[in-house]
């Protein structure tokens, strides 16, 4: 994997004790900012990430040397404008940009920490980075924001810190990983443990990654981020440089050449045990649990104003899962807005050039910030 | 704006708490916002309406009345605001409902579908009313259940619904609705707006 002298990061020096019970202390979270911090501190946003994304969410990522994941989002006059906003984004613990996680070594043995990394949740990613609010010296964020994964990141914040931010954009996103995801995330699990490079998770001890078990599941985790509609626009039964189909399983079809490159790219920057680790902790949250299924229970007392946005053709995390956050959120009479976008695009719909998209979550955020 | 806004404005306290269900582009909450209560929300249908009032800077939740009304807690506004939107409904009557079980007071305005040119469009020229408050041809009317002034009297009459408020409004004159001139003023008037209460 990539070294990370450069990057950003702090050291935790509080023990953090996670939810399976271990605790951590002294760990690194890794972080990049965008824009400057005010001389009130009212202006900081913090973004968080989805599964395969990290702290690089605008301008050019260092490692891949490819655009930000948010870089439609996040820049001077665009929906989360650097000219008046202090951006700030973390890599999850679990990840794999320099943050806490299996990639890690561990100073014990010098050794890469890999399957001993003790299981995450939501939670504790989310904990994890609230300590960045301390190092920047920030009492109360302005906003907290991010899709998919980031927007559960979202939710839980505001669950565990009610009065820590004015206002909170959950994305795409769910208060409950359903069946149907948790069955996506071990389809990709699986894939990876079925690479015999994986070797328990050891991989990394023999510089053999287990790069065909991950490629498999970002290829399948890829069809899930898109519409059928708009798979079907791009690539319909188009072929892949040829006139006719050659009768054998190269790839006859665009789709499959498409799946093919986006599996490959995405073993060159991401660790297959950081996928296991970070599927898994998406699968366990559930944020209603420890209220019996009462999700308005676990907002109480919110002062938060939320805004809740859904795509149309989001067949992962559904405006229905979406709209179930607006209902409890209502139920306790909570300050909530809530935008379903039509959009082509699937679930990637957040990371995408969607206008309606940016539009609102601009007016929204310049709005709220003006009050 | 609008009298009809106007009236509905000045009917509410200030500082109390309103949801306007069905706020189009969010022109009467944008007014009550920075006159009356900064504790307003919206409940929309159109996506381009809810991205109006999000510009406007109004809290607004994509919605279908018939449908996400009975997610709001009961007793949980002060005023629930139902601008000329009850004919568009398949079931008004369960929407008065739900209206009467979120907010303490209900504000309702209706198209009076008995005011004197309706009435003579139909009877003279034999077709369906085309007016400046009902707009649109049979064919792509969204109202579903039109109703007079009167009919909305005694639909509130009926159930025991106590309307404590009834105003007439036509040509931006207002009037007060009772008992004696309930006939002429459902012949005589555009639109109906009635304060009304469990």
């Amino acid at each position: 994997m990539n070294e990370f002298n450069d990057i950003k990061k702090i050291i935790i020096k509080k023990p953090l004790k996670l939810d399976c019970g271990v605790t951590i202390v002294d760990y690194p979270v890794a972080y990049e900012t965008y824009g400057k911090l005010n001389q009130d501190k009212d202006n900081a946003i913090m973004v968080f990430h989805a599964l395969t994304g990290d702290q690089f969410a605008s301008g050019k990522n260092p490692i891949t040397n490819k655009d930000g994941w948010w870089s439609y989002v996040i820049g001077p006059n665009k929906a989360l404008d650097t000219n008046k906003y202090f951006i700030i984004c973390a890599n999850v613990i679990g990840g794999c940009m320099g943050s806490y996680g299996p990639s890690s070594i561990d100073k014990k043995t010098g050794k890469k920490i890999g399957i001993n990394f003790p299981v995450i949740t939501i939670n504790d990613m989310v904990n994890a980075q609230f300590n960045l609010l301390d190092h920047f010296n920030i009492n109360k964020l302005f906003c907290v924001t991010g899709g998919s994964m980031g927007g559960m990141q979202v939710l839980q914040f505001i669950a565990n810190y009610p009065d820590k931010s004015k206002i909170a954009i959950p994305i795409a996103c769910s208060a409950s990983h359903s069946a149907q995801n948790i069955a996506f995330n071990e389809l990709g699990r699986q894939a990876i443990m079925a690479d015999e490079n994986w070797k328990n998770g050891n991989y990394d001890l023999e510089n053999k990654s287990p790069a065909k078990g991950l490629s498999v599941a970002r290829m399948a985790a890829h069809i899930t981020y898109l519409s059928k509609k708009g798979l079907q626009e791009k690539f319909g039964r188009k072929l892949q440089e040829r006139d006719k189909i050659k009768f054998g399983f190269d790839a006859d079809f665009q789709i499959e050449s498409y799946l093919r490159y986006q599996g490959s790219i995405f073993v060159d920057r991401f660790d297959a045990n950081s996928y296991l680790y970070i599927t898994r902790a998406m699968d366990y949250f559930d944020l209603s649990k420890n209220s019996n299924g009462d999700l308005s229970k676990v907002f109480k007392n919110t002062k938060t104003k939320f805004f809740i946005i859904s795509f149309t053709s989001d067949w992962l995390y559904p405006t229905a899962e979406n709209r179930e956050i607006v209902i409890a959120l209502n139920a306790i009479n909570a300050d909530v807005g809530f935008l379903e976008v039509k959009s082509d695009k699937g679930h990637d719909s957040f990371l995408l050039d969607v206008p309606d998209f940016l539009n609102a979550l601009k007016n929204f955020v310049d709005n709220s910030y003006k009050k | 704006m609008k009298e009809e806004f106007k009236i509905i404005a000045n009917s509410i306290q200030r500082e109390k708490s309103i949801l306007d269900v069905g706020c189009g582009d969010g022109e009467l909450m944008k007014f009550i916002y920075e006159n009356i209560s900064k504790k307003i929300r919206g409940l929309e249908i159109s996506k381009d309406n809810v991205q109006k009032c999000i510009q406007k800077g109004l809290t607004v939740i994509e919605g279908n009345a018939e449908l996400d009304l009975q997610q709001f807690p009961s007793n949980s506004f002060d005023y629930v605001i139902l601008s000329q939107t009850l004919q568009a409904f398949l079931n008004p009557e369960k929407v008065i409902s739900d209206l009467l079980r979120i907010g303490k007071t209900s504000i309702v305005t209706i198209p009076n579908f008995g005011f004197w040119k309706v009435r003579f469009n139909l009877l003279f020229k034999g077709t369906m009313p085309v007016t400046k408050t009902l707009p649109n041809e049979w064919y792509n009317t969204p109202n579903l259940h039109m109703c007079s002034i009167k009919d909305f009297v005694n639909f509130c009459n009926d159930r025991k619904i106590n309307l404590f408020k009834s105003l007439a409004l036509t040509n931006n004159k207002v009037s007060s609705i009772n008992k004696v001139n309930l006939n002429f003023k459902n012949l005589t008037s555009e639109l109906g707006i009635f304060l009304i209460e469990k």
